[in-house]
């Protein structure tokens, strides 16, 4: 029998699909035997061993891959649920072909505490539509004075550890976390920063903060940050993920790092500095507002070929939602951060794939594999017993990034108006279709 | 007056030779009415204008309601204090509920860069930038520039030397797109800690050697130093600034004779001006004063609907001077 997507069965086989599956290396036509959310097999080339009236979808000419797990998103909630909720921002999650995200505990309160991260998961869990994690405060309130207490925070199910938005001024204090942490068996994410030379700043200090006239965030500040976060993390031994590298000499203290010392560092960027720079600012648009902020050119050449060559781990939005009010301010007064989830996937592919750069099977590792294993989730592997987290990908798509067609509350993304090619087709979580691309706007290769 | 008229002055930026000289000239017909008796023209009766000052001001709000006035525009002026903006509204409330009231053009004055630009995006009105954070402060330019022109004729070639806190200055900023457009040699000079990234990018050459700075200059454009500024540590103090980047008439001596001295105001006396220098016979900072009041009677005259009238007799050559000029009479 042949089904469509939109009526999945509680059994069912994705067939004829080609399965792009970084955790096996493999990428070709591929069976998926799907049974009560989770893959009873997979047969690469070959038909899986279902009887033959469990019902069949016909993936001809589509790709399937891992859904994408993004380890850096802003939910909002509780505190701020008119910028983003958990629903609204799941919602928009599926759209992006996620199926797994950790929220970032600067709510209000934050998540400093085992309780409040019992109910922003049960949260999660209560919408169902992608498999929604935690990262816990490492200071209380996150105020960079005390140390949160990450035995309740583990026990209460926080995936990661981090004061993201601020980072640990105190370098003792940071010293202390790293090494608590480590005992926990938790991976502190670092936003490294130091303040004391950001502080006032509102855009990359360059040409065009001079231009300008606007105040500026040298690329020192991001990189004396991620300089000392590295050197504790070595000093301690303890593992250490640094968040949102912008700049080109982060990434050569993290290839130091990684290949002199040896330790356990693993980094992300987001697409925005992939494909945008400094140079945007003209016209001081409050949605190009971010820290960090966009850099050089240089710079950005430099984080697409780290996240080629391995240096960058793993891509993650920091989709950070604003609701229009407060973006729609004077540019210094405007609240740093941009939304990302819908726009990720194809922002990267073009960067990355279609340019010729990478294959397409390196760019899903570093949005499914690569985050599930660093901090130990659910899915990124198209495997037999793993949950069914698949995304369906159409490659030829070209869409526009309007207003209308995003889930997030909010609307302040860098790339609106943009045309943007490839484009997340479908999304399953736990073998439920949770999104799929309205039928006006699928291109002729994801219809057949 | 082939150009069409410019709806908006946000800055010098992207402004030509021509387009600024255009300006200047209209300026300097407006320069005669205010060495009349009676300095008041009717040309922009009924026009209204807001004066919108969202930062401290007092020579630069008193310069544009005086061009306002002489010029019979109604004009009405806004601080940051007195208006609804301390009570919480936005800014873009506060300009559209002025744009409701049906005004002609809006001045700001804002200590945010981009924010001219920003109301510019969504008003009717026509948008005068008097100056934004560290971004641009055109009528500050254009008045520079009309004060070196009328000594020293043609810009292009003239060496302008532009001293103090570049980093921190729109005024830097308007005279340095000013004068390259009109082809003129820019050098900026200050301490390292004033000077701001990759500035020698605009076009201009860096010095920190004030003697070698000024020593071919036809203009020493001396900037307002602010050493209290954010209370952070730019400078050792005044001590230090002014025995480094002080214009003194010892400094002068290695200028050539006939190079002189501006400032746009206020001074601070001692230390990046020397007494004797700020009242001796090169400066000219009060025609500068003079000159501000002309050159922005002329943008509110181009910006603030004088231009209809303008086009209708622009068929005959040097008609612009000569419009103004009738409607005074």
């Amino acid at each position: 029998m042949r089904i469509d997507l939109d009526s999945l069965p509680r059994e069912y086989v994705l067939a004829g699909g080609t399965l792009v599956d970084p955790a096996s290396g493999y990428q070709g036509v591929a069976e998926i035997w799907v049974r009560d959310g989770v893959i009873v097999e997979v047969r690469h080339g070959a038909a899986v061993a279902a009887a033959p009236e469990v019902p069949r979808v016909d993936l001809a000419g589509q790709i399937v891959a891992p859904g994408f797990i993004d380890v850096h998103v802003h939910f909002r909630e509780p505190g701020h649920e008119y910028k983003e909720d958990v629903e609204s921002g799941c919602r928009s999650a599926v759209a992006g072909g996620f199926t797994g995200v950790i929220m970032m505990p600067n709510t209000e309160p934050p998540f400093d505490s085992g309780s409040a991260v019992e109910s922003a998961l049960k949260r999660g869990r209560q919408i169902d539509l992608c498999d929604v994690y935690c990262a816990g405060a490492l200071t209380m309130g996150r105020a960079g004075a005390k140390l949160a207490e990450y035995y309740d925070l583990g026990q209460a199910g926080v995936s990661t550890l981090t004061d993201d938005g601020s980072p640990v001024v105190d370098t003792a204090l940071m010293r202390r976390a790293l090494e608590h942490a480590a005992m926990i068996g938790l991976v502190v994410a670092a936003h490294s920063e130091d303040k004391s030379l950001s502080a006032g700043g509102h855009m990359h200090e360059g040409y065009w903060s001079t231009h300008l006239g606007v105040p500026g965030i040298p690329a020192a500040s991001e990189e004396l940050g991620v300089a000392r976060d590295l050197i504790l993390a070595r000093e301690t031994a303890a593992p250490i993920h640094i968040a949102h590298v912008s700049t080109r000499g982060s990434l050569d203290l993290i290839r130091v790092a990684k290949h002199q010392w040896g330790i356990d560092v693993t980094a992300e960027t987001a697409p925005h500095y992939l494909e945008l720079t400094d140079r945007e600012l003209v016209g001081y648009s409050t949605n190009l507002k971010m820290n960090p902020p966009l850099r050089t050119e240089a710079d950005r050449q430099a984080i697409v070929e780290a996240v080629v060559d391995g240096t960058i781990d793993m891509i993650a939005t920091d989709h950070a939602p604003h609701a229009e009010m407060e973006k729609d301010l004077e540019f210094e007064r405007a609240p740093f951060g941009v939304i990302g989830l819908e726009t990720s996937f194809a922002v990267a592919y073009g960067q990355l794939v279609a340019s010729g750069r990478m294959p397409l099977l390196e760019l899903v590792r570093r949005m499914s594999l690569a985050p599930a294993e660093r901090f130990r989730l659910a899915g990124g592997r198209v495997e037999a017993g793993a949950p069914a987290h698949l995304v369906l990908l159409d490659l030829e798509a070209r869409w526009q990034v309007r207003p209308q067609v995003l889930r997030s509350k909010s609307r302040n993304t860098p790339f609106m108006g943009r045309m943007l090619r490839g484009r997340v087709a479908a999304t399953i979580h736990r073998g439920r279709l949770v999104h799929r691309v309205e039928a006006e706007t699928r291109s002729a290769a994801t219809v057949a | 007056m082939s150009e069409q008229p410019r709806k908006h002055l946000l800055g010098l930026e992207g402004m030509n030779a021509r387009e600024i000289y255009d300006m200047l000239d209209v300026a300097r017909s407006f320069h005669e009415i205010l060495e009349r008796p009676v300095k008041k023209v009717p040309t922009l009766r009924g026009r209204s204008m807001i004066n919108a000052f969202f930062e401290p001001s007092t020579r630069t709000r008193v310069s544009f309601e005086l061009a306002q006035k002489r010029l019979s525009a109604d004009t009405i002026n806004i601080s940051a204090s007195g208006s609804s903006l301390s009570k919480g509204e936005t800014l873009r409330d506060t300009v559209a509920t002025l744009e409701a009231m049906k005004v002609d053009v809006i001045v700001i004055r804002h200590p945010v860069a981009g924010v001219p630009q920003m109301l510019a995006e969504g008003t009717r009105a026509a948008v005068v930038n008097a100056g934004d954070g560290c971004h641009e402060h055109p009528t500050q330019g254009l008045l520079d520039l009309y004060t070196m022109r009328e000594r020293l004729g043609d810009l292009a070639g003239r060496r302008v030397t532009i001293v103090g806190d570049i980093a921190h200055s729109r005024v830097a900023r308007s005279n340095i797109w000013g004068l390259k457009a009109v082809g003129a040699h820019i050098t900026v000079c200050g301490p390292r800690t004033m000077m701001p990234k990759r500035v020698e990018d605009l076009g201009v050459h860096v010095d920190y050697d004030l003697r070698r700075a000024v020593r071919d200059a036809d203009v020493i454009n001396v900037l307002r130093i602010q050493l209290e500024r954010q209370g952070t540590n730019l400078f050792p103090g005044a001590r230090e600034y002014s025995r480094l980047f002080g214009i003194s008439n010892e400094i002068l001596a290695h200028t050539k004779p006939e190079c002189f001295v501006m400032h746009p105001g206020p001074m601070n006396r001692g230390i990046e001006i020397a007494a004797e220098v700020a009242d001796g016979p090169r400066q000219v900072i009060l025609q500068q004063v003079t000159n501000g009041v002309a050159v922005r009677m002329a943008v509110c005259y181009l910006l603030g609907g004088g231009v209809s009238q303008l086009e209708d007799d622009a068929r005959a050559p040097q008609a612009a001077p000569r419009a103004i000029t009738t409607i005074g009479v």
